[in-house]
């Protein structure tokens, strides 16, 4: 079965279960259009890659579907909950690592998971169970009381990961988890999305490096507010007949260039 | 830790000590044209009582108005002529007080006690005598200030105030911005030196702050009916040293704070409570207790509240606040050689 | 040929931690040379020792012949830095934050115009806008004019295309390529291991150590393996299966394939049966030339 093929299947089992559904969403800032006539669904199980240049309004669409900003017209449904109505209900059901700031410097790998599975509601014998197999699983068993500034950078960001997703969200929001990350620790951590994809999990995510775009399973490109592309990469290359995601970009972004 | 238990510590320590309403030590001369028992008894009873202490004795009227535009005499007191032969035979004499009404509070608290002690003298002579009636009446006179208008106290206090802080805050915000924004890095890796950069900051602010002292003495005078009764152009300079004093010391305070924010907390925070209570701005410097007097010494609002005051309101010369002016400017100095050798020319 | 910038042994500390680890390398008059390492590698404190922002604690460093530590006067001005945050007065139009940089710099903007006019051209339509409201492109654009406005020897760009988008990176190389005819010396350092094959020589760094400094096209043939690339359509339990195999020596997600390495470095046919074993039947392996991001995951 063809890679393409094998994604459609899927898909279409889920076509009933979106995790989300974004429908002709708007966003304005006074006269200026942010977020211009939306429209995507993400599926459940999915890696889902956001993508677009600084100001195409990536940052905008992310937080109105977190519940942070309040949409302007159209209709967003976010693990089964409405934007627009329930955003607190949505906060609650989905988890969220925002750039290189995600864990508390001064406290410890401990204390931080203790912190957040607290604020998600999650009783203390499950938080122990839970953080007793993320530190296994990571190999950070030795690091559980050492302090989050102490951490190099890789280990950082795979402990956020596992952070924000300790409450088994229905979908986790990653907004350019691997930026100036090693290439050995972010190749690691997709490993980590994958598994956490496997498990059941919808992923939600951004990144710079086009060839990160490469692991998802489907992807949408922004620019200037507009979606002007969705599809797996593997269309999206026979499309524009390229062979890698930076063409692709390219060939959308400046259509005069070669 | 330290804004959370030291301020508020601080605070206290502060206001309780030097908000007292007690006169201590006021300076006190006296022009005697009378020079007999009962003025002798008067002066003495004054001068022990602990408030007050003797300055020199003066010898004519022309030297009252010299002695009180000084800084250190607060009160004169004058006997007229033949004062003990008088309230003898007539049963009452008159004693002129003259106050410096330019520090309100004072005056009005040296007023108020020498009422009470000549008071306390007339039931001593009344008791003494049983029968007659002997008094001592006290004429009080306010000079430079004869309504005690407060703000006379408030106008070049606030004067003092506003232009260290903001002066201060202005150049100490605009380097660290630097520093955070990161166009620092690239300034300092140009040819430009220390010293071309620190006036560059400080220049056009000086020139800004020279407008607002001119704004702030118009509107005193317009507002709050307060003219300027010495020479402009002395005030203007002593003023434009100010500044200058002010505007290093935000240089000064840029080299030590990292960031805006604490540049900010250091210049206005740091150095609003003390310039308010202890430069003798409200409370006399005299009425503080030593501690308290040695601080105020290392503060320039201090000796700067001094000088706008006698040129304001009492009118004086140079010569009355040269050593204030002085001070200043080695106050300045200092600030200016610091900033510059605690500028770095790297960034560690 | 003229060395522009000898280091040798170069140890730097903050506190406990050491940003610099023995740091050697030279850059020849003229050359492209590239930085290329992941965020906490030393990059940023290397490019402040060289600009003499700081003072390594040891070792030596020597620019243009002069020494950083007694010389950074002169150093000064004949260096062009363009540091990560690309220091802009974000408040003053982009055509006063030429100005002043020329003019801080002794010089005008006529005086260097042709340096810097292919690159200045694209913004010089904006030149009233506050340099605060450009684009991450733009910015980068802006900066580095400013940067060459005083016809610099040596040019040191600090992650000048991070935060910007796939097309102005693309563009801006191709600036940098131009600026060579000028017989400017360019060093630069990045986290994007693509970025590379633009540079004549690169050195790899990572967590304060320099893992090698060769031209990209020799460090990707120092790549001391055959490397396999493998295609199936369920990538995660393709990533997995390769794991257990176990005659496998390496295997790296590399984009919509893994890349693999064996163990005896020589094809092994029984891997079609262990795939077929956990599950992946669709599976398409064929051999591939090395990147230098395959090399850097060897090197580290």
């Amino acid at each position: 079965m063809t890679r393409e093929n094998s994604v459609l299947k899927r898909n279409k089992k889920m076509k009933n279960n979106p995790v989300i559904s974004v429908k002709n969403l708007v966003k304005k800032f006074g006269s200026f259009t942010a977020n211009e006539n939306l429209n995507f669904e993400v599926y459940e199980g999915e890696i889902f890659g956001f993508l677009g240049a600084n100001g195409a309004g990536k940052t905008t669409a992310i937080r109105i579907l977190t519940g942070l900003s309040e949409l302007t017209s159209g209709e967003v449904t976010v693990a089964g909950f409405n934007a627009k109505k329930q955003p607190e209900q949505i906060k609650k059901n989905i988890g969220y690592m925002c750039q290189k700031f995600s864990l508390y410097e001064d406290m410890t790998v401990k204390e931080n998971i203790i912190l957040y599975g607290g604020i998600y509601g999650m009783r203390m014998k499950l938080i122990r169970e839970r953080m007793h197999s993320l530190l296994e699983r990571l190999n950070f068993e030795e690091y559980r009381d050492s302090l989050i500034a102490d951490l190099p950078l890789g280990l950082k960001q795979k402990l956020a990961f596992s952070v924000a997703i300790l409450h088994e969200p229905r979908i986790v929001f990653l907004d350019e988890p691997t930026s100036g990350v090693d290439p050995v620790t972010r190749r690691q951590f997709w490993e980590m999305i994958y598994e956490t994809a496997d498990r059941g999990i919808t992923v939600f995510v951004t990144t710079h490096y086009m060839e990160e775009a490469e692991y998802c399973d489907r992807v949408s490109i922004m620019s200037e507010g507009k979606i002007v592309a969705l599809d797996t990469p593997a269309e999206l290359k026979k499309q524009y007949q390229v062979g890698s995601m930076d063409e692709v970009f390219i060939k959308i972004a400046r259509p005069g260039i070669n | 830790m330290f804004i959370l238990f030291g301020i508020p510590a601080a605070q206290i320590l502060l206001f309780g000590f030097v908000i007292s309403n007690d006169l201590k030590n006021a300076r006190i001369s006296f022009l005697d044209l009378s020079k007999d028992e009962i003025t002798r008894k008067i002066s003495d009873k004054i001068c022990s009582s602990g408030f007050f202490m003797r300055g020199e004795d003066l010898t004519s009227y022309t030297e009252i108005n010299k002695t009180l535009r000084g800084t250190k005499t607060k009160v004169v007191i004058i006997f007229e002529k033949d004062f003990g032969r008088n309230l003898l035979r007539e049963g009452n004499a008159v004693l002129s007080i003259i106050a410096d009404g330019s520090e309100p509070n004072m005056a009005t608290l040296a007023t108020n006690y020498l009422t009470a002690i000549i008071n306390g003298f007339n039931s001593e002579l009344a008791q003494a005598s049983p029968g007659k009636i002997f008094l001592v009446q006290p004429e009080v006179r306010m000079f430079y200030n004869p309504s005690l208008e407060s703000q006379y106290m408030f106008v070049p206090g606030v004067i003092t105030l506003i232009m260290i802080l903001i002066c201060a805050l202005m150049t100490s915000i605009t380097i660290t911005r630097e520093k955070e924004f990161g166009t620092m890095e690239v300034l300092l890796v140009s040819p430009l030196k220390p010293v071309q950069i620190i006036l560059g900051k400080v220049l056009p602010y000086f020139i800004l702050s020279f407008v607002d002292v001119i704004m702030i003495v118009l509107l005193s005078w317009i507002v709050f009916d307060l003219p300027v009764k010495g020479s402009l152009i002395l005030l203007l300079a002593e003023s434009m040293l100010y500044i200058l004093l002010s505007l290093s010391l935000g240089i000064l305070i840029s080299t030590v704070a990292k960031t805006m924010q604490q540049a900010i907390f250091i210049s206005l925070v740091g150095m609003m409570l003390p310039t308010i209570l202890l430069s003798g701005f409200i409370i006399p410097i005299e009425n503080m207790p030593d501690i308290y007097g040695w601080i105020s010494a290392i503060l320039p609002p201090r000796y700067f509240i001094v000088i706008i005051k006698n040129i304001m309101i009492k009118g004086t010369g140079f010569l009355y606040v040269w050593k204030e002016t002085l001070v200043l400017l080695i106050f300045t100095m200092v600030f200016i050689g610091l900033a510059i050798r605690n500028f770095k020319v790297r960034l560690q | 040929m003229k060395k522009i910038i000898e280091a040798s042994g170069i140890n730097k500390f903050f506190g406990a931690k050491q940003a610099l680890k023995n740091i050697s390398f030279s850059v020849n008059e003229g050359e492209m040379f590239g930085f290329i390492g992941p965020d906490g590698a030393g990059k940023t404190t290397l490019f402040r020792i060289i600009t003499t922002l700081l003072l390594p604690d040891e070792g030596e460093m020597k620019v243009m012949g002069l020494n950083c530590l007694t010389d950074y006067k002169e150093l000064r001005r004949n260096i062009g830095y363009m540091p990560g945050r690309f220091s802009l007065y974000q408040d003053l139009s982009v055509e006063e934050n030429l100005n002043f940089y020329a003019t801080v710099f002794g010089t005008t903007v006529k005086e260097n115009y042709d340096l810097i006019y292919d690159i200045y051209s694209h913004i010089e339509p904006f030149k009233n806008r506050l340099a605060g409201k450009l684009s991450g492109g733009m910015k980068q654009k802006l900066a580095l004019s400013c940067a060459l406005i005083h016809k610099p020897a040596l040019l040191v760009l600090d992650e000048p295309t991070t935060g910007v988008d796939a097309v102005s990176r693309s563009e801006f190389w191709e600036m940098l390529k131009k600026l060579r005819q000028h017989n400017i010396t360019i060093i630069a350092s990045t986290p994007y291991m693509d970025e590379a094959m633009r540079c004549d020589r690169v050195a790899l760094i990572q967590e304060g150590k320099i893992l090698t400094i060769e031209q990209p096209k020799k460090i990707r043939a120092g790549f001391s393996k055959k490397l396999f690339r493998v295609k199936a359509s369920q990538k995660y339990k393709l990533i997995n299966a390769l794991k257990s195999y176990q005659g496998i020596n390496t295997a790296f997600p590399f984009g919509d394939s893994v890349h693999i390495t064996f163990k005896e470095n020589e094809f092994n046919d029984s891997i079609y049966e262990h795939l077929k074993k956990m599950g992946i039947t669709d599976v398409n392996i064929e051999e591939t030339s090395a990147g230098i991001e395959d090399r850097f995951l060897e090197l580290m």
